[in-house]
């Protein structure tokens, strides 16, 4: 027996409301992120994940608010993301009830970010936030880079020799997002995955490209250890429980 | 059940108010508090803990967090330590090249787990053994772990009059203490406040014991 297969949904946060439409029977308010999450982890959700998108300094204290009144509510792991750009950052989240955090675009500018988040409060609590992008760039040894802006920008590093440094630097685990799958519903990119799964030894959530039930359990295969999706879940496409079912079909031990 | 007081120790150490809301879910009246004497007086005492086993055994002692838990458990005063506040009822922990003291409650040490994958994050089952108080009605749930560093037993050679620990274990990658119910003192590798429904029956289940 080893840990079960998670099932995660995302939800992006901005100014206090989730953006990108929910489309949820039975919620008084389907763009409360608390009414989301609680609802979610009523329906078999291992964990929830937030996403500030907020740009200024008041939407973050929004977003802090958000994160108590989940917390309050909400007795499932809470991982939340989103212009995290330093040790104090990861503080105030956590103190609000956030169990994990994820690091983006922070740490690749400034990656002794992660020694100081890790060495303060653990590894446990640090998720690198991955954008990949397919390329044949040079300095992509791996064939794909990390890719910043929502996949508009490259940063010009390849993805697996980062997601290696920044494991050696203290992450505990990563969320691997294909920007070439990201919104398509062509299914997680497997060659990604099992890139990463080779090189490190934390745990890889598998995010971009869910669309059909099918599409989980070959992410498993090869080597995720989590499964994150957004717009399916939340336009109720496909209902975690069903995803679990699925998975449990294939041979793969899930929760409820 | 809503008279009872529960206290957690604040030491600087992790994300302290799910384990309040989780108590004030059940109805429990939980303080987060560094404070001596409320430690000391409150039906329940809750030993949290995240990150490094040393940095946590500094921050307990700072605050006289081993003094508390000892002088608890002599009173037969109940104490629930979670994460690393179980691990640090162990004699010692080791890290990387550090090897660090703990509060020496029960023998042994905690060590890296040796799996494929760690840390060991995620939901998992226990092997619940029969006589359990706290896990009646959820021997066939699972709970949220987070860590890379377990207790791999815990044997107790004591006195065939003394209360023999009941030792509950699960597997990741290897077999470890996943939790222990020992007289007055309890403890989870798992975080039960992070564990659902199944995690906050378990809280009412050990607040039903105080």
């Amino acid at each position: 027996m080893t840990s079960l297969i998670r099932i995660i949904p995302c939800l992006d946060v901005d100014q206090g409301r989730v953006v990108k439409g929910v489309n949820f029977q039975n919620l008084k308010d389907a763009g409360d992120p608390v009414e989301l999450a609680k609802n979610y982890a009523q329906n078999g959700a291992d964990e929830i994940t937030f996403l500030d998108i907020s740009a200024s300094r008041n939407d973050r204290k929004t977003m802090i608010e958000v994160i108590e009144k989940t917390a309050d509510q909400v007795f499932v792991p809470l991982t939340v993301g989103g212009g995290v750009r330093s040790v104090s950052d990861v503080d105030t989240l956590l103190r609000a009830g956030a169990d994990k955090v994820s690091v983006n675009t922070s740490a690749l500018s400034n990656p002794s970010l992660i020694n100081e988040i890790a060495a303060k409060f653990g590894s446990q609590v640090l998720v690198i936030s991955i954008d990949a992008k397919r390329t044949n760039s040079e300095y992509a040894k791996s064939g794909f880079e990390i890719t910043t802006h929502g996949g508009t920008k490259s940063a010009e590093v390849d993805a697996i020799s980062w997601i290696k440094e920044a494991v050696d630097r203290g992450v505990g685990e990563i969320l691997l997002n294909s920007m070439d799958r990201d919104g398509t519903k062509d299914g997680f990119d497997l060659e990604l995955i099992e890139l990463a799964r080779q090189e490190v030894n934390v745990p890889i959530i598998a995010s971009g490209g869910a669309g059909k039930l099918s599409d989980f359990a070959p992410a498993v295969k090869a080597g995720a250890n989590a499964l994150l999706a957004a717009s399916i879940f939340h336009f109720a496409e496909i209902s975690i429980l069903e995803v679990k079912n699925q998975l449990r079909a294939e041979g793969i031990k899930t929760r409820l | 059940m809503a008279t009872k007081k529960i206290s957690i120790l604040d030491y600087g150490s992790g994300n302290l108010r799910s384990a309040q809301k989780a108590f004030q879910q059940l109805g429990v009246s939980a303080e987060i508090t560094s404070d001596y004497e409320d430690s000391l007086n409150s039906d329940g005492f809750v030993l949290p803990g995240v990150g490094a086993f040393g940095s946590c055994m500094s921050g307990i002692n700072a605050v006289r967090g081993n003094e508390i838990v000892d002088k608890r458990l002599a009173g037969n005063r109940k104490v629930l330590g979670i994460c690393v506040g179980m691990q640090v009822m162990f004699e010692k922990g080791f890290e990387n090249e550090n090897v660090s003291p703990g509060l020496g409650q029960w023998p042994g040490s905690v060590e890296l787990l040796e799996a494929q994958i760690v840390p060991h994050m995620g939901w998992n089952y226990l092997e619940v053994n029969p006589e359990t108080q706290i896990f009646k009605g959820l021997e066939d749930q699972s709970f949220y772990f987070v860590h890379s560093y377990a207790a791999k037993e815990l044997e107790m050679n004591t006195h065939e009059k003394f209360l023999k620990p009941i030792v509950h274990y699960a597997t990741h990658g290897e077999k470890f203490v996943a939790s222990v119910e020992n007289g007055p003192l309890t403890a989870t590798q798992f975080h039960p406040e992070k564990s659902g429904d199944a995690g906050l029956q378990l809280l009412k289940n050990w607040v039903a014991t105080l």
